[in-house]
């Protein structure tokens, strides 16, 4: 018969952990269970609409809005959140030193050519370029704008922005 | 706002979610996508008692072609699948036309095209896309299968033709009889705006004649329009600069828009006009580059 969840507990598959949710509402939003219920803070809630892309998360290597998504949709699908990019030593206590000397490739461009104002659009934003470049290591002008159209951000005017994803496609293109 | 309390279920199979929206009793949604539904719910527009998610139901992701061109599309089916598929670029011009400028990338890659023939937004670019091309849809509900032809499925503003208990499976388009031409154009505000105006013209064409033609409109009227005198002054004719005006100035006047936020209604009558004769215009060139 079809699995009715109501109060229970369930497991969802975040940053390539089995992370429970223990006692909480099946109909709760899957940003809300990230944020609320599983200290994972960097996905934002702004409109909770799906129009402003604060929120975006990877579900089985899809870019998506998690304030759309329901927690119980998600449970089976790989999650990854803005945390998750890091590749973290948890032997390291989390200084500013230690933490600058793991963010990505991309959070650094972000920095560097100061895409990154209030910073509230910043995690989906980051979370939205890194799935860009993970498919296509090579997009032009019109497929970066167009990839990100879906992340709202108030502050920048976008110019930095897309000169971040600019230094990291010239960055990587080196390395390779 | 957070929604009201719901069940959740989580059927396995197509029968199991019927039979759940049975027992439901018209107080159970389906769940596809979500992404006009949750919006929905958390503006309290819906209230579902119980909400029946049919991501877990294996085999309705599909896009396929049969043999002799008839276009099938699964209710899984999400945009970004209808946006990235070579097999839609090149054989039916108005569907991939209308796939990359639904929503944004983000919302494509959740949403489905059968959820919104469901959610019938007047200002949803499938049902036009569907209604231009003659598409129909696949009900499934306790006494079986039927087909409802898109031009009949929308009802009115947010209303569809499904009876409580029955599942749209899939979206039919069927198989043309010419050569299959078109386009769909869509004026928004910014990237990721419900249209201000959008325009799907599907035709189909064989030795130079139009044999069969479909004009929908999106965002111009309280639902869906079929401009269906439009579409038919094309029909056994080849297209001129003349009958293009003629059918331009007939989709304007099947128009009804309002004006609102996003322009007056004779703005948006205009952007009607104009969109039919750039569409079609774009038809004529890439006939003649076929011959
Ligand atoms: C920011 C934003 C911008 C958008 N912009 C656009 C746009 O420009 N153009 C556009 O066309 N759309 C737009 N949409 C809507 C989007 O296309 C949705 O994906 C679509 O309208 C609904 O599809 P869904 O799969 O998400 O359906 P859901 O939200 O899951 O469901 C919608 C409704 O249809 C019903 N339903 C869904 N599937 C079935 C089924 N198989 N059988 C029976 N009933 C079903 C549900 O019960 C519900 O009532 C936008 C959405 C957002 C959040
Ligand atoms: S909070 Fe999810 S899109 Fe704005
Ligand atoms: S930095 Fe403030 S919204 Fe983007």
């Amino acid at each position: 018969m079809s699995e009715s969840i109501g109060n229970e507990m369930y497991t969802l598959r975040i940053n390539g952990q089995d992370r429970p949710v223990v006692d909480a509402w099946v109909g709760e939003s899957l940003l809300y269970v990230l944020r609320e219920r599983l200290e994972l803070p960097g996905a934002k809630g702004a409109c909770e609409q799906g129009e402003c892309g604060s929120c975006t998360v990877l579900m089985d290597g899809d870019a998506v809005c998690s304030c759309l998504v329901m927690a119980a949709t998600a449970v089976g699908a790989e999650i990854v959140t803005v945390e998750g990019l890091i590749e973290k030593d948890p032997s390291m206590a989390a200084t500013a030193e230690v933490i600058a000397s793991q963010i990505t490739d991309v959070q650094q461009a972000f920095i560097t050519e100061g895409g990154v104002q209030c910073g509230f659009c910043t995690p989906g934003l980051i979370v939205a370029v890194h799935h860009l470049l993970d498919k296509n290591p090579d997009p032009t002008e019109l497929q970066v704008k167009e990839s990100i159209s879906g992340n709202i951000c108030r502050c920048t005017g976008y110019g930095r922005i897309f000169a971040a994803v600019e230094a990291v496609v010239q960055v990587r293109k080196a390395s390779r | 706002m957070y929604p009201t309390r719901f069940n959740y279920e989580s059927p396995k199979s197509i029968a199991e979610a019927i039979a759940l929206l049975h027992q439901g009793g018209g107080e159970a949604k389906i769940l596809a996508g979500g992404q006009s539904l949750v919006p929905m719910m958390r503006l309290r527009f819906a209230a579902p008692e119980m909400i029946v998610d049919i991501n877990n139901i294996p085999g309705l992701d599909y896009l396929t072609v049969d043999a002799d061109g008839t276009i099938h599309i699964g209710a899984l089916c999400r945009h970004s699948d209808l946006e990235k598929s070579s097999l839609l670029m090149a054989h039916q011009p108005t569907m991939a036309a209308a796939a990359p400028v639904i929503a944004d990338p983000i919302v494509r890659n959740r949403g489905t095209l059968v959820g919104s023939l469901c959610h019938a937004d007047p200002q949803g670019d499938w049902s036009s896309v569907m209604m231009a091309l003659g598409g129909i849809v696949v009900a499934q509900g306790p006494n079986g299968r039927r087909s409802i032809p898109a031009a009949d499925f929308v009802k009115g503003p947010f209303q569809n033709m499904l009876a409580f208990d029955e599942i749209a499976i899939e979206a039919i388009v069927p198989a043309p009889k010419g050569i299959p031409n078109g386009g769909y154009l869509k004026l928004e505000r910014r990237v990721g705006d419900f249209a201000t105006a959008g325009v799907a013209v599907a035709v189909e064409s064989s030795q130079g004649l139009i044999i069969r033609a479909g004009i929908g409109l999106t965002g111009v009227g309280g639902s869906t329009i079929n401009a269906t005198a439009a579409a038919q002054s094309l029909v056994g004719a080849p297209l001129t600069a003349g009958s293009i005006a003629h059918a331009a100035d007939l989709a304007a006047q099947a128009a009804q828009p309002r004006s609102d936020h996003r322009g007056s209604a004779s703005y948006k009558r205009q952007i009607v006009k104009t969109f039919v004769v750039r569409i079609l215009s774009g038809v004529v060139e890439s006939m003649e580059r076929a011959a």
